[in-house]
């Protein structure tokens, strides 16, 4: 399986063949969307919502064999891109790996300047949940 | 008159600008509109030539400010038809205008089990301090519904009104759909009950023909911002013998006649309700932009948005996937909609990628939308220096974004 950061590779050198071009790039995102697994409806309840995002996101994690797995979704098909970018890296990784990766590639591709700030503070919330799920099965882990 | 769209845009410098590799097209103009070299140019003299506190200063630049505060006021007496400048208050904008009407007169002239009525279309901000109100004293607010178009239901408007009725807070203009209500007749139906009436005039200032005698409203309320001027400044007309009636907003400077430390008295009207330093710039460089909208006139504008709004329905209207929100027979200038399986972010985001500023959500309109059945809509509202070609420039970049998920 490839490290967290090939797969960051991996999505810069995606991201990069876009070039500047904003409206290609959002197209890509929200086809991104489509690779998301569909999110268990039992589980589309406020308590699962991100706080911190403008659109609503649902995120869901389970631990399986010391592996986190996680399930998302979103209103928007732009959100639902980026959280499934977000899942491309993070998932089916142990806690600690999630916890320690240094998720460079949001910078990397520019995506505060292609989202504006509004969406970037979302994604970055995304991101810490989905850090809090990994250390809440870590404490368990160790307990 | 013919509007000269070319000669308007000359005089707005941000228009002329690249966003995204894309030349801007702003149709975000119900939100704010932008502000002609006139208005800049005050801003920039003030300070640099006049800058002093206004009204208590016994020197030449007091003087000079004070003086062209005051001809602001005279002119947005004049720009509204209201008898003398005295019932001309300024605010923070629409927002204070509002909450000054329900702080002041609502908690003297509202008693228990008393109602207000508003309307489905209403802004947050002509519902929240109404609610805050009745949360205080105990009256009632009541809301007129709408049609699925958007419209009023007049009958249903006048079941509500009784001896009980003290206020009536009306939208002009919706921000959300454009409907324009038809307030004269409904002044004349709140005043048969002996209700005043409060009509929010932050859209329709700068479309439409707003004469506060005409109309007799007791109340109109707007924003200088929306009006091509400054932001941060807004005005509250009100008839004298209410604003004599009503207690003061804020205390402070500037309002009082004399103060002690057993009793104060106040200032005479507009003054006690203008405490502390105001906003002085902003009021003088607002007279520029009034007269700017004179100079064209405001029949001319709303025809003329009310042109570019029919070439976007027009353009619009068969692609696949639009859904119009807020179809009323008059409207001003205020394009909503939504594509089919489509958030409005989503939509917003990739027209702002083609330099398109459209304003997308909820619009401050929550119970509204939930009338509707909608989570929000997208927003293209029109002003006087927009033009067809960028219209069609628009039609193109949402035909392209509805085929994505319409084909």
């Amino acid at each position: 399986m490839s490290t967290i950061t090939d797969i960051q590779d991996e999505i810069v050198a995606e991201f990069e063949i876009l070039g500047d071009d904003r409206e290609s790039t959002i197209f890509y995102i929200m086809e991104l969307g489509g690779n998301l697994k569909p999110y268990p409806e039992d589980f589309r309840k406020d308590e699962y919502i991100i706080k911190g995002c403008q659109s609503t996101v649902w995120l869901l994690a389970e631990e399986k064999e010391g592996k986190v797995h996680y399930l998302a979704d979103s209103n928007t098909d732009i959100t639902k891109g980026l959280i499934s970018l977000l899942i491309r890296v993070l998932n089916q990784r142990s806690p600690k790996e999630i916890l320690e990766a240094d998720l460079n590639f949001i910078p990397r591709i520019g995506m505060g300047n292609i989202l504006g700030s509004q969406r970037s503070n979302g994604l970055v919330a995304m991101m810490n949940q989905m850090k809090r799920y990994a250390l809440a099965f870590q404490t368990k882990q160790k307990a | 008159m013919q509007i000269d769209v070319n000669f308007i845009r000359n005089q707005f410098p941000l228009l002329h600008q690249e966003v995204n590799g894309n030349p801007l097209i702003y149709f975000d103009n119900a939100a704010t509109t932008q502000k002609p070299k006139v208005v800049l140019d005050a801003i920039q003299r003030y300070y640099e030539i006049d800058n002093s506190n206004i009204h208590r200063g016994a020197h030449t630049l007091a003087d000079r400010a004070t003086q062209q505060y005051e001809e602001t006021r005279e002119s947005i007496r004049a720009f509204i038809g209201a008898r003398e400048s005295a019932e001309i208050i300024f605010t923070r904008g629409t927002t204070e205008g509002i909450n000054l009407v329900a702080k002041t007169f609502g908690s003297t002239f509202i008693q228990k089990g008393d109602e207000i009525i508003i309307s489905t279309l209403e802004h947050h901000s002509n519902i929240v301090p109404w609610q805050m109100l009745c949360e205080q004293n105990g009256a009632v607010l009541r809301v007129i519904p709408i049609t699925d178009a958007g419209e009023l239901i007049q009958e249903e408007f006048e079941k509500l009104l009784s001896p009980k009725t003290k206020l009536v807070s009306i939208v002009h203009a919706s921000n959300a759909l454009g409907t324009i209500n038809p307030v004269k007749r409904i002044i004349d139906a709140a005043h048969a009950v002996g209700a005043k009436v409060l009509v929010d005039g932050a859209q329709s200032a700068s479309h439409l023909e707003v004469d506060v005698l005409n109309l007799d409203c007791d109340f109109l309320v707007f924003s200088a911002h929306k009006l091509y001027g400054p932001t941060g400044l807004g005005v509250l007309y009100g008839k004298r013998e209410l604003l004599e009636a009503m207690p003061p907003f804020l205390g402070g400077g500037e309002m009082i006649r004399e103060v002690t430390f057993e009793k104060t008295t106040y200032n005479t009207i507009p003054f006690k309700f203008e405490a502390g330093t105001p906003s002085i710039a902003e009021v003088i460089a607002f007279k520029p932009a009034l007269d700017f909208i004179t100079s064209i006139g405001k029949s001319n504008i709303h025809r003329y948005e009310h042109d570019l709004l029919k070439y976007t329905v027009e353009l619009l209207q068969d692609v696949k996937g639009i859904i119009p929100v807020g179809t009323a027979a008059e409207k001003i200038g205020v394009f909503s909609f939504n594509i089919q399986s489509m958030h409005p972010f989503d939509v917003g985001q990739l027209l702002d990628a083609k330099g398109i500023a459209v304003r997308t959500g909820h619009h401050c309109t929550q119970p509204l939308l939930k009338r509707l059945g909608l989570e929000g809509t997208v927003r293209a509202s029109f002003a006087v220096y927009n033009t067809r070609a960028e219209v069609e420039v628009f039609a193109q970049a949402v035909t392209k974004i509805a085929k994505l998920k319409n084909k």
